[in-house]
């Protein structure tokens, strides 16, 4: 029975060393971790429970049959974080540089069917070479596998890639349907075909961080969410986002306690808004005084700037913030910054976070630009995410809240639950200015007369009488009481139901 | 007594005058410009008058302006505060034409002391100590020598049309005032084709002292002893205090004398303060005398426990002084930190814009026997504009020696939260650790000698990190049990945090165990050492107040990847509390070098970029303009640090930029 017992444990020990401790000593030159470290930083302390570690691969062409390495290049199980169950798959690249075969993305099925059919999300870290060229056809058919699940999982369970080490070819469509996506800075990197083939193809000279590093994925492309420094940073902020996730659709966001008095008064809020109506602020201080202990994931932060995405709590309960940003682009809605926060708002109504919006918009950004590039339909994406959102919806006008932008931005003619307005806020067509040009057109030769018009429609239409007084506005509220305000809004819908009529799925214009 | 006063001044000083007119029952007038229509001395007078667009020179210094808001309210008198009109002998003149009474000196006062000629002379008359010197032209080098024997040395030996150093020449004996008499004038001939040479006193390691004097209507005059204003950068007094730590008891009075005695050979009524230099050995000699209400003059008020403000009051509606000077003592010792929105990191380049968090220390009596006073003109939520002095605060603090009165600023200063804009706490809270200033050695040349490169942040002592380290273990374990306790966990599956940790702080790695019970935790070291922590601090609380073995321990904290990012004692450091596992696996991590950024014109403030002075390709020279940026409508010119070649440009005019974004690149 010793024996028996012992060849376990070597087995076991087998397993754990991959491929090698040559190449671990690889992994670690590179500062990078082993997918089983990897797993370790990213779950609770000896939570982890594993799933064949002994799968090994069955290819017999190219010499294969005489390399089969238990485990075969991904480290598969559950686990937990702060005690809630998670899925996870860690792909080994010290056994065939992780390069996925037919065994490899069965191991990732396995675990994937068991996160939807048990209500729990999945993390996948991604450190691959791509699919196992040996296996030809077969690694692609695994591909092919995770893919499907990938997308029958989503709306279902939260689906998190973590991106540390490379990822190209096909290999990139299954984070690209994955909910999030975060990349460690200079150690990852991530393109559908790398850089000798762009090279021969296009002629075009680039290094693989250009093509596919951190930076551009979170700047240009927004295909990553977020970037961090290195491997434990990025794990420790997994945990951190993880902890703002319900585990599925079914169930609630969750809770946690709280150290913040939900009627906090801020009364640096009533001087946020600037007196010059043409100056920016930084939107980020309202959200970080509104929320508990002033905590706020961000998401894509280093993308479409003129808009705000992530999490925050209120009464230790998720909310998702969407909130324009005046300090870029005046906050305007461009092309980037609809798309950025249509996904965002699709992802908070799909897994039942409540959102709260902040306004402060001017209108759509003009131009051929956007024009030709489609903000008719990008714009439409903002405004169809809202509009079939069925979860809480509190909105706070700060200042401007003009035109089309208006209605788009969680009006209340969208289902908006609630609608706050700051006495600061101007709710109108348009600003003075363009309205006046229009309204008073044969005026224009008339610089003087002009001026006593855009008063006149300022002193008539910047503010939020009008629209309060047709209650497209549910109350004017004082800045420093936001953060009261917005969590007694929310506190009451915790039982709001509402439903869209039954459809196979929507056609949101993509 | 008056019944209504209008305080012709803004921020610190007019609230600071405010709440003594209010004590004494008198209503307040304030004035503001339109860049203070929110401000805290707007809201805490009794009546404001609007004076007209924000620049001084358009509002506060405006004598007509004044005078206006003056008929409008009907105030009886005007306190000028510092600054702005206190010194312009041409508004107290106005004002006693109009039956106003200014609360300050005589016109003729200041326009005596206004001169700095003219008030030397008058000083020297009075029997003032002066720095002696010989001002007529020297013929030959024994005329020199004897001069300079005369004066005592050292001496300064110095070309009249000499500058930048040339000509100069310091000499402590005879035989080096005769060489010294020679080369500056072969140098001065040769340089500036002029040999006249003049001889001076040579003030070795100066100090600045001052002395607070404070006269009635009646022919009294008393000194409120001395403050030492030594801690200057550039000529800005940053730190003061009362008393100096340099004077004796023989020195302070002839001091005072002196002082006295000036102020009444110019009928000087009121409170003013005349500014000593004084040597090594403890001479001194007149600079100057400021006929105004010091900015400094708290340390004072704490010291003596006078309102000097009230004694104004009181002296310009023709009261005499209650107090006479044998009745004037010495009561402890206070601080002052003048807090400025200037980056300490940056040069000390003014900062401006929104205060997002302001919260001072509490005032009044501190639980070890101290006392806090913060007088300021801000309020969170507030702007420091570009408009005026850059100053947020003056934090002063009061104990019963000088070591107390440190103990009590650092603290304050640990405590006092400000955040939104660039602000020299940083700086101030390390002077305050500075061995040398502790030791009350300083001179007005301290800050260029001690931080020769800038200020990049204090480094904590070893004591000092191990008491942060055990605070951040302590601190961490109270988030990660509540981070446990979120809804959703698996039943009786739940994570249990551990007791052992690894704190990472100031390249230290203290392996420590945490033992927690119901007032605090204990944790222990690897080297058997343990300390005792306890706080009511719950995660989310930028501002963490500790008592670690007794002692308090205050710091500033936001969270970061495994761990707090800690600001204390003028130290900005991460602290990273981890699992031994997790420590061991960080270990790993490469560390990455800072980019370069000598090869870039990053943005340093956030602005609208209006135009660029240079193109690709281009050669610059060390201080050419390269970019302009607009920033609250002042027009910023950004000069190149070194020669260097344009590469590229990354920003376009137009562009809106953030601190440190790139604007061009060099080769």
């Amino acid at each position: 029975m010793k024996d028996i017992l012992q060849e376990l444990e070597d087995r076991r020990a087998a397993a754990r060393l991959g491929g090698g401790q040559r190449r671990i000593d690889a992994q670690h030159a590179k500062g990078k971790l082993t997918a089983r470290e990897r797993i370790e930083l990213l779950l609770d302390e000896g939570s982890f429970e594993e799933f064949d570690m002994f799968v090994r691969h069955r290819c017999t062409d190219f010499g294969m049959e005489q390399d089969r390495p238990a485990g075969d290049g991904v480290v598969t199980g559950w686990g937990t974080i702060n005690g809630r169950q998670v899925y996870v798959f860690s792909q080994d690249f010290t056994v065939f540089g992780g390069s996925l075969s037919e065994t490899h993305a069965q191991k990732i099925c396995k675990i994937m069917d068991m996160a939807v059919q048990n209500g729990a999300p999945v993390i996948g870290i991604n450190d691959s070479g791509g699919a196992r060229i040996q296996e030809g056809v077969a690694s692609l058919a695994g591909y092919a596998e995770v893919f499907q699940r990938n997308i029958m999982a989503s709306g279902v369970v939260p689906q998190i890639s973590l991106i540390m080490g490379p990822c190209a070819g096909g290999a990139v469509y299954s984070p690209a349907m994955t909910d999030f996506i975060f990349m460690v800075k200079d150690t990852s990197y991530m393109f559908v075909t790398g850089p000798d083939v762009v090279k021969t193809v296009t002629n075009e000279v680039v290094t693989a961080e250009e093509l596919g590093g951190a930076s551009t994925h979170t700047k240009k492309s927004s295909v990553a969410d977020g970037a961090f420094e290195n491997d434990v940073e990025l794990l420790a902020e997994t945990r951190r986002l993880f902890d703002f996730l319900p585990l599925n659709n079914r169930g609630k966001p969750p809770v946690r306690p709280f150290y913040d008095d939900p009627a906090r008064i801020e009364p640096s809020l009533d001087t946020l808004v600037p007196e010059n109506p043409n100056q920016p602020y930084d939107m980020k201080e309202l959200i970080l005084k509104v929320a508990d202990e002033g905590d706020f994931f961000e998401i894509q932060k280093d993308h479409a700037g003129n808009i705000i995405t992530g999490f925050i709590r209120l009464e230790g309960q998720t909310v998702g913030v969407v909130a324009n940003q005046p300090m870029v682009l005046a906050g305007c809605l461009d092309i980037d910054a609809s798309r950025k926060a249509a996904r965002f708002v699709r992802f908070c109504d799909a897994f039942e976070i409540p959102i709260l919006t902040f306004v402060d918009v001017p209108g759509f950004l003009p131009g051929t630009e956007q024009e030709y590039r489609g903000i008719i339909k990008h714009g439409a994406k903002l405004l169809f995410a809202y509009g079939e959102a069925t979860v809480p919806k509190v909105t706070v006008m700060t200042r401007k809240t003009y035109g089309g932008a208006y209605v788009v931005m969680s009006s209340k003619h969208l289902r908006g639950d609630f609608s706050y307005a700051w006495p600061s806020a101007e709710v109108a067509v348009m600003g003075a200015k363009g309205a006046v040009e229009i309204l008073y057109r044969s005026e224009l030769g008339d610089p003087a007369k002009i001026a006593a018009r855009v008063k006149d429609y300022e002193d008539r239409f910047a503010n939020p009488f009008v629209a309060a007084e047709r209650g497209f506005i549910d109350e004017v509220i004082m800045p420093h009481s936001t953060r009261r305000r917005v969590c007694r809004a929310f506190a009451s819908l915790r039982h709001k139901k509402l439903s869209n009529p039954w459809k196979k799925h929507d056609n949101i214009p993509l | 007594m008056f019944d209504k006063i209008l305080i012709a001044n803004r921020g610190e000083i007019a609230c600071r005058v405010i709440k003594t007119a209010r004590r004494l029952g008198i209503r307040t007038v304030a004035v503001f410009s339109d860049a203070d229509r929110g401000a805290l001395h707007v809201k805490m007078a009794d009546e404001a008058v609007h004076i007209g667009p924000p620049p001084a020179a358009q509002s506060y210094i405006v004598i007509d302006k004044i005078m206006d808001a003056i008929r409008r309210t009907g105030a009886q008198a005007v306190h000028p505060g510092y600054g702005f009109l206190s010194e312009r002998r041409d508004f107290a003149a106005a004002l006693e034409a109009e039956g106003v009474v200014f609360i300050g000196p005589p016109s003729s006062a200041i326009e005596a002391m206004g001169d700095k000629i003219t008030s030397k002379k008058l000083a020297a008359e009075a029997g003032v100590s002066t720095v002696p010197g010989f001002m007529g032209l020297i013929e030959d080098a024994d005329h020199a020598v004897r001069i300079a024997s005369e004066i005592g040395y050292p001496v300064m030996i110095k070309a009249s049309a000499g500058g930048g150093g040339k000509g100069m020449r310091i000499a402590w004996n005879d035989s080096e005032a005769r060489e010294g008499f020679q080369s500056s004038r072969n140098e001065a001939a040769a340089s500036f084709g002029d040999d006249r040479i003049f001889i001076e006193k040579f003030v070795t390691q100066p100090r600045h002292i001052e002395i607070q004097v404070l006269a009635d209507k009646h022919g009294n005059c008393v000194y409120l002893h001395e403050r030492e204003c030594s801690l200057q950068r550039r000529n800005q007094k940053v730190i003061e205090e009362a008393p100096s730590p340099f004077l004796d008891a023989a020195t302070r009075k002839a001091m005072g004398e002196q002082a006295c005695a000036l102020a009444r050979a110019v009928g000087y009524t009121s409170a003013g303060t005349v500014e000593f230099i004084v040597d090594g050995s403890r001479n001194f000699y007149f600079l100057e005398m400021n006929t105004r209400l010091q900015v400094e003059h708290p340390v004072t008020e704490l010291i003596t426990g006078i309102d000097l403000v009230e004694q104004m009051i009181r002296v310009a509606a023709g009261e005499p002084l209650p107090f006479r000077q044998e009745d004037l003592t010495i009561n402890g010792w206070a601080l002052e930190s003048r807090l400025y929105a200037e980056d300490p990191y940056r040069n000390f380049l003014p900062s401006t814009g929104r205060l997002t968090r302001y919260r001072p220390p509490a005032e009044g009596p501190t639980p070890r026997g101290g006392i806090v006073r913060n007088d300021t003109g801000v309020t969170e939520g507030g702007e420091i504009s570009m408009y005026y002095d850059p100053m947020i605060a003056k934090l002063c603090t009061w104990g019963p020696d000088r070591a107390a009165a440190i103990e009590e600023m650092r603290l304050a200063l640990d405590t006092f939260e400000v955040e939104g804009i660039g602000h020299n706490l940083p700086f101030v809270a390390a002077v305050m650790d500075h061995p040398r200033f502790v030791a009350g050695a300083m001179t007005t040349a301290f800050i260029a000698e001690e931080y020769p490169d800038g200020f990049q942040g204090a480094t904590l002592p070893e004591p000092m990190l191990r008491r942060v380290a055990a605070a951040a273990a302590a601190m961490n374990r109270v988030a990660e049990i509540r981070r446990t306790r979120i809804s959703g966990t698996m039943d009786n599956h739940q994570r249990r945090v551990g007791d052992d940790w690894v704190v990472t702080a100031g390249g230290h790695d203290y392996v420590v165990r945490i033992a927690a019970d119901r007032d605090g935790a204990t944790v222990a070291f690897a080297d058997g050492t343990a300390l005792r922590v306890a706080s009511d601090w719950t995660p989310g609380q930028p501002l963490a107040r500790l008592m670690v073995d007794g002692a308090p321990l205050v710091m500033k904290v936001a969270k970061i990847s495994h761990g707090f990012r800690v600001r204390l004692r003028g130290a900005d450091l991460k602290v990273h509390v981890r699992t031994p596992r997790q420590a061991a696996l960080a270990k790993l991590m490469l560390e990455k070098a800072p980019p370069d950024t000598s090869k870039f014109l990053l943005c340093p403030m956030p602005g609208l970029l209006v135009r660029l002075a240079v193109e690709v390709g281009q050669e610059v020279q060390e201080g050419q303009a390269l970019a302009t940026v607009e920033a609250m409508k002042m027009e910023n010119i950004l000069k190149a640090e070194r020669r260097a070649v344009v590469k590229a440009i990354r920003a376009q005019p137009g562009a809106s930029l953030r601190v440190d974004d790139v604007i061009m690149e060099f080769e």
